[in-house]
């Protein structure tokens, strides 16, 4: 969707303010949110691309001004309410007015590392790869109204194939809950004059990482 | 925000859901395992070791598993390796997307609005602010982290560190640094 959440190239923002020594979580109940958001992703039934997809569904003016873990507190939220495995009511007399509609086992504590770790993305295809490493490609332009991880910025324009790296989970399907559908994964890069003219930095190489539904040859 | 996220956790448990013991060792893990050191080891031994580093731009989730004392780390990690004539960035545009097996949790300037937008644009201007000016002629690579791949700039090891040992070279190796909108520190000259 072209929401607020993609905002490569976009102007206003202001200046970038890192903070000294800052803590991993600014108050305890971010750092409930966090594991909350790990344990309940080995049990709730969504995926990381519906994560995503919940989360810059949110309206823009709460995108852009709640801090980082209230959004995603609010994405748990609407993740669970969505499945009907919590009820707003529930949440607001913070108690459960009827058992958990989950089959699965809540995460234990000795697969804590487990869930922690990455999982691979990965899956095997038995199609062949359409393009090669020097390719000269251009980036379709798309718009879908649902997830989709091909920044605007980068749409319609001419890059080329640096890597590439296999056949990975497709989270335009994932997110819509149409399954892996496992699409090629390429490194594009891309001249920074083909993405905002030739006024800019001369010396400025942007890359995305683009599954082959995204791309078309030269 | 803390009223509501402890109802919803008082939610979650009586359903059954999640055990509050559970979630104070994943908070635990960030806090105190998880965090940028882990990339610093890697990034020394890389210095250190030509073979490590070969394996490490080669594939760099199977050379950080080998190192036992990073521990195992998630699929497609790619290491991409500064040069006199390259300086490398990361961002994630769309989200968040960060190396988190190497670097812990992103800082709050990763994740916001203004290092989104402008690094895939004017690199340059955001180096600036973070202190960090190139050479007019060295190329500037964002990459934007838009799947499931996850990026680690290996920094140039910096002059005036021969004969340094692992932690001594890992001392000087910021977070920024192996994200790239920082250098590794300079060594301490003596007296």
């Amino acid at each position: 969707m072209n929401g607020v959440h993609d905002m490569g190239g976009m102007d206003g923002f202001g200046r970038i303010e890192p903070e000294r020594d800052e803590p991993v979580f600014h108050a305890p109940w971010e750092g409930r949110v966090m594991a909350m958001m790990r344990a309940m992703g080995c049990v709730g039934g969504w995926n990381l691309d519906m994560f995503r997809n919940a989360r810059e569904s949110q309206p823009p003016s709460f995108y852009l001004t709640a801090s980082y873990y209230k959004s995603w507190e609010k994405t748990l939220e609407t993740l669970l309410l969505e499945r009907g495995l919590v009820m707003e009511e529930e949440i607001v007399a913070s108690r459960s007015f009827s058992g958990s509609t989950v089959a699965g086992q809540p995460l234990r504590a000795e697969d804590v590392s487990k869930a922690l770790k990455r999982q691979s993305y990965e899956r095997s295809t038995s199609a062949a790869a359409l393009f090669k490493v020097g390719d000269g490609v251009r980036t379709r332009n798309i718009h879908l109204p649902t997830h989709t991880r091909l920044p605007r910025y980068a749409r319609g324009r001419r890059g080329t194939i640096e890597r590439v790296h296999g056949c990975h989970v497709f989270p335009d399907s994932s997110a819509v809950g149409a399954g892996d559908d496992p699409q090629w994964l390429y490194t594009v890069v891309f001249d920074g004059s083909e993405l905002w003219g030739t006024d800019d930095d001369p010396s400025l190489k942007v890359s995305v990482e683009a599954f082959e539904p995204y791309l078309e040859a030269l | 925000m803390t009223l509501r996220v402890r109802a919803l956790e008082t939610v979650l448990l009586e359903k059954g859901l999640i055990d509050p013991a559970v979630l104070d060792l994943i908070v635990e893990a960030y806090e105190t395992r998880i965090g940028p050191r882990n990339g610093a080891k890697v990034v020394a031994r890389a210095w250190l070791d030509p073979d490590f580093k070969r394996a490490l731009l080669e594939d760099a989730t199977a050379a950080v598993s080998s190192l036992g004392h990073v521990g195992e780390i998630g699929d497609h990690l790619i290491a991409v390796e500064n040069l006199p004539t390259l300086h490398n960035m990361v961002v994630c545009t769309l989200c968040s997307c960060y190396p988190t097996d190497l670097l812990g949790l992103p800082p709050v300037w990763y994740k916001s609005a203004p290092y989104r937008s402008r690094v895939v644009r004017n690199a340059r201007g955001v180096l600036a602010e973070f202190g960090v000016n190139l050479p007019p002629e060295m190329e500037i690579r964002v990459w934007d982290s838009t799947a499931e791949t996850r990026f680690l700039v290996l920094p140039m090891r910096p002059a005036g560190t021969e004969g340094f040992d692992v932690d001594a070279l890992a001392s000087l190796v910021t977070r920024d640094s192996m994200i790239g909108t920082g250098l590794p520190k300079l060594p301490e000259v003596g007296p």
